[in-house]
Formats: C-alpha cells, structure tokens, sequence
C-alpha cells in the first residue's frame, strides 16, 4: 500500500479525492461546491452542457489551475503543492492544445517519454493509435483526428495510474471513435482509472462505470448510467395513434404518468412500467385500438436533459 | 528518524528531470534547424552585410570621422550586435509567444517536466547562434578585410556576453507582454528598429553627432557597440557602457519575469 506525502493511510481506495472545491472567474463561479471519488481502476465520467464547469474541474485536478477553496488529492498528492508527483502518475489529454508544428509524431512520442520515469514503449501505442503510418509527419500536417490520436498517446506515454480524458473522440469519425473507447477499455483492463470529460452520451453510457453530472458549477447527480436513467422522470416512453379521441381526463390519471402529450392525433405519455399496464387496460376498456404502439426505454440523452433542465 | 515511510523522491527525481531537459533542449535543436530563414537572419545575414558594405572601396580608407579608422573596422562590432538583435528581438519572441497561445507550454506543464525548460532551451539556442554568428563575422572581418580580431579578448567576450543576454533579455519582455505571436512581431519589429539604429547598422555610434551619441550610449546595443569598440582596440571596455549594459540586463529580464504568463 502507498502511503500519503504525510505519512497517512489512504481512506478507502479512492485514487481521486475532489472536496468541495470551488473556483471562480471573476465573480462568476466557475466549479461551486463540487465534490466527488474516483475509484481506483474505475472508469468515471464527467457529464455536463457547455460551460458547466467540467473542463475547470479536471484543470483542477491536473494542477493547471489552484481552486478557490476545498481540497483535491490524486494519490493522497495535492496537485499543485505536489505537482511532480502528481505528473508522473497522472496523464493527461486537454481540450485545446498543440505541438510545435514542425514536430514529427515519432519526435514527439520520443520527447514525451523521456519526461517519464517508466515510460510505455511508444511503437505498439502509436500503432493501437492507428500513428504507425504518420510517424515522420509533422504536427502542423496532422488532420484533426490525428492529432486528437496523437495526444491519447501521449496522455499515456507515462504508463499513468490515472488519466484524464477532455473530450477524448472529438474530430474523430465514428471508426475511429469505437477504436479509441476499445483502448480506453484495455487501458482500465490494465488497473488504470480513466477520468473522461464528454458530452457524447453514447461514449458515456459505453464507457462509464459512474457519471457525475455538472451543471452550472454543481454536480446535479452522481450515479452509474442506468441508475441516471431509471432517476430520470419518465424513463418509459410510451407512443400510440388511438382509434378514437381519448379522454384527457382518464390519460391525467394514469399511474406514475410523468409527462402526457398529444401532437396530431399521437399520444405520447413518459412513466414507468406500470404506467404501461395502465395504458393497456384503459385502452381496453374504451374499446379503443392503438395503432403504432411503441414502448422504448429512455435513454441517457433524455436523463441528461431531464437533470439539467431540472436545477435550471 | 520516526517516519521511515514516506516516499524518498528528491533524491532519484534529479536525474530523470535533467535527462528530460537535456531532451527537450536536443528537440528545440532540431526544431531550430528547421527554421530557414531565421537561421539566415541570424547567422548569415549580418555577415553578409559587412562584406556587402566593406566590398565598397571607400569604406576600406581610414575615416576622420571614425577616429582615423576604417568604416570596415568600425562595422563589425555592429555586424555582431545584428546578429542578437536579430535572435532575441525578430527570431526568438514570435515562438515563445506561438508556444504560449497554442498551448504547448500548458501541455508540458501537466508532465513532470515544466514548461520553463522550453523557454531555457529557446533563449539558449538564440544565444548560442547569435555568439557563433558573431564569431563568424569577426572571422570573415579577418580574412576579407583584415579588420584586426579584438586586442582585449576577455572584455570582447564579457561585454559580447553581456549584449547577448540583454538581447535575450529584451526578447524575453516582448513576448511576456505579447498575447499572440502577431503582436509579439509587430512589438518585436517596432523594438527592432531603435535598436538596430541604436547599434550603428546606419550610421557607427562613433560617427553620431555629440549629443545622439551621448543619448545613443545610454541605450543597450549603444552601450554595447561602444563597449565591443574599446575592447576591440584594446582596452578593457568602459566601465559606464558595461554599467548600462549590465542595468538594462537586469531590468529587462525583472520586467519579463514579472509579466510572463504561462497560458
């Protein structure tokens, strides 16, 4: 077991401890009172619309910028009184940055390895990465996607315990985007806790053991994607065309019935399981047929927007 | 001795830092080589320059107004300032700035390594071409036009030293202050010409009218030239010019020190 910089013991086997941890711009605050654990060997997601504060909250973390107030450990480090320490365990992909453009892939892999203790060899990366082709490209050549292929490489470089992910599969096609959350799998296969900023819902639901959801600066839930969904008012979705014009006043009475609405002849009620017994034997007992019946499940999409229209 | 446990790390993390500068400095090497036509500013173009103007007859005659010597021998020392004017002022603060503002030094500052190193292997690269720049045109003084090499070698290397690093210096503040790497150019070139005037590239500060050389001498490159000049005919450089050398190293390197921003 590793021991903290004081001497402690870790509590638990949080490998990310963030408490409380405010941070403003001005007067306008930025992260407001977010705490959260990252397990060790967890893959946990940051959720949140533009300008929530999740980009704030993993610069946080990666010591790029020194919180207002409240405490963060990375292996019992403080990542910004401890900031060798936390490099070297710590990998990191950021939203906006490059590299020197006249910088080849290979010269860079080469670079940034040798800042790592024990670094990774940066030849099976490059090829995971689909980079074995561009190793004598030089930056400022590199399409969008490379690039981005570029930076998970070096985010993983220094064979890290932890890494953090800021919008990893932005600017890449969707084949590649299925190939880089098969490598983010394999990384947390090898014990390695990935801490991944997105907004793609299906890469969060894929890859997410727990999502955090930030909005304006607060975590509105914390949860796994499942349990995200089933909080979510109305995760049933129940659509149908009746034969004939229904009562408002019997649809108002269903059951668990979050949201009911009526659009050109289609009825379309949210609720739950029961409220789709409900459904049936009102139908049933008006004598009226519905056409086009369809019961899907919510998705993380409409959980996201429940949430954070809810602490709108 | 109570607490045997704590990680022992100053000790071992020494050596795999400074192996990671020594990297970083080889990368910003190589990456310096790939830079035509700086290198040519730098190390080609001021030497170029005195040839150019010592192939013209008149300029080879002693000068009354130099102090009975040569135009030729008065331009090298100011063929030497160009080349630091051209590192530190044209060359270097465009690509700090540029590693600022697309967020290279941000993304070094979250590796073990800190971003600072690529500052320290940028002005050292600039240095050490502008000093073997300025080798090459007192070599070239020497062999096409017989300009005598310095009589007092170490107040030459010391007041050459000093320049150097008021050029880096200087080039430092520009890009501290500049938010893009546009602004760091225009800064950069608004700078570049009073100090390419101030260095004698149109005129040798000995052969200013009395009071713009008074003034001329209280500027670095000023100060410099008249410091190379002495030195080169001999004596140890006046303690005046190396003073206002060493005041604006100081000075400029505080002022980029206060006002750098790392992102």
């Amino acid at each position: 077991m590793w021991r903290t910089p004081a001497g402690r013991d870790s509590q638990g086997m949080a490998i990310i401890e963030v408490n409380a941890v405010r941070k403003a711009y001005g007067r306008r605050p930025a992260v407001d009172d977010v705490s959260f654990a990252v397990e060790e060997g967890e893959i946990f997601g940051i959720l949140g619309p533009n300008g929530a504060g999740k980009t704030t909250t993993v610069e946080c973390i990666e010591g790029l910028r020194v919180p207002d107030a409240g405490t963060i450990r990375v292996a019992g480090y403080d990542p910004v009184a401890d900031h060798d320490q936390v490099t070297r365990i710590l990998g990191a992909q950021l939203q906006e940055s490059e590299l020197q453009p006249k910088l080849t892939v290979r010269e860079s892999l080469e670079l940034y390895a040798s800042f790592y203790p024990d670094p990774a060899d940066w030849r099976p990366l490059a090829e995971r990465l689909g980079l074995a082709e561009k190793l004598d490209t030089r930056f400022a050549k590199l399409s969008g996607g490379q690039k981005q292929r570029l930076f998970i490489a070096l985010a993983l470089i220094g064979n890290p315990r932890v890494v953090v992910l800021d919008e990893l599969t932005t600017g890449l096609d969707p084949r590649a985007r299925r190939d880089t959350w098969e490598l983010i799998e394999d990384v947390r296969r090898g014990g390695v806790t990935v801490l991944l900023v997105t907004h793609f819902m299906e890469e969060a639901q894929r890859l997410c053991d727990r999502i955090a959801v930030i909005d304006k600066g607060r975590i509105a839930a914390l949860d796994t994607p499942s349990g995200l969904i089933r909080r979510a008012a109305g995760s049933t979705v129940i659509s149908f065309t009746p034969s004939a014009p229904l009562d408002d006043f019997a649809l108002a009475e269903l059951p668990k019935a979050a949201a009911v609405e009526e659009k050109q002849g289609r009825v379309t009620i949210h609720g739950t399981d029961e409220t789709v017994n409900a459904v049936i034997t009102l139908l049933a007992r008006h004598h009226i047929t519905a056409h086009q019946l369809r019961v899907s499940e919510a998705t993380l999409d409409d959980a996201f927007l429940d949430l954070t229209e809810a602490s709108a | 001795m109570t607490t045997t446990l704590t990680p022992a790390r100053p000790a071992r993390a020494a050596r795999p830092s400074r192996r990671a500068a020594g990297a970083v400095l080889k990368t910003e090497a190589t990456l310096f080589r790939r830079e035509p036509a700086g290198l040519f500013w730098i190390m080609v173009f001021p030497t170029v320059l005195l040839v150019v103007l010592g192939s013209i007859p008149g300029f080879r005659d002693p000068d009354k107004a130099l102090g009975g010597i040569r135009f030729v021998d008065a331009y090298v020392p100011v063929a030497v300032l160009l080349s630091m004017i051209m590192a530190g002022l044209q060359a270097m603060p465009p690509v700090i700035t540029g590693y600022r503002e697309r967020g290279i030094l941000r993304r070094m500052s979250v590796t073990p390594v800190r971003p600072s190193a690529l500052l320290g292997a940028q002005m050292g690269l600039h240095g050490v071409a502008a000093v073997i720049s300025a080798v090459l045109s007192l070599t070239v003084g020497r062999l096409a036009f017989r300009v005598a090499l310095p009589h007092q070698l170490f107040g030459y290397a010391f007041a050459l030293l000093l320049a150097v690093l008021s050029a880096l210096a200087l080039g430092a503040l520009v890009s501290a202050v500049s938010r893009t790497s546009k602004i760091a150019n225009a800064i950069g070139s608004a700078v570049f010409f009073p100090m390419m005037f101030s260095a004698g590239v149109w005129l040798p500060v000995q052969a200013m009218p009395d009071t713009l050389g008074r003034i001329v001498e209280l500027l670095p490159f000023g100060a410099a030239a008249q410091a190379l000049t002495e030195a080169a005919a001999g004596s140890w450089p006046g303690w005046d010019h190396i003073g206002v050398l060493a005041l604006w190293t100081v000075l400029l390197s505080a002022a980029a020190t206060r006002w750098f921003r790392w992102e």
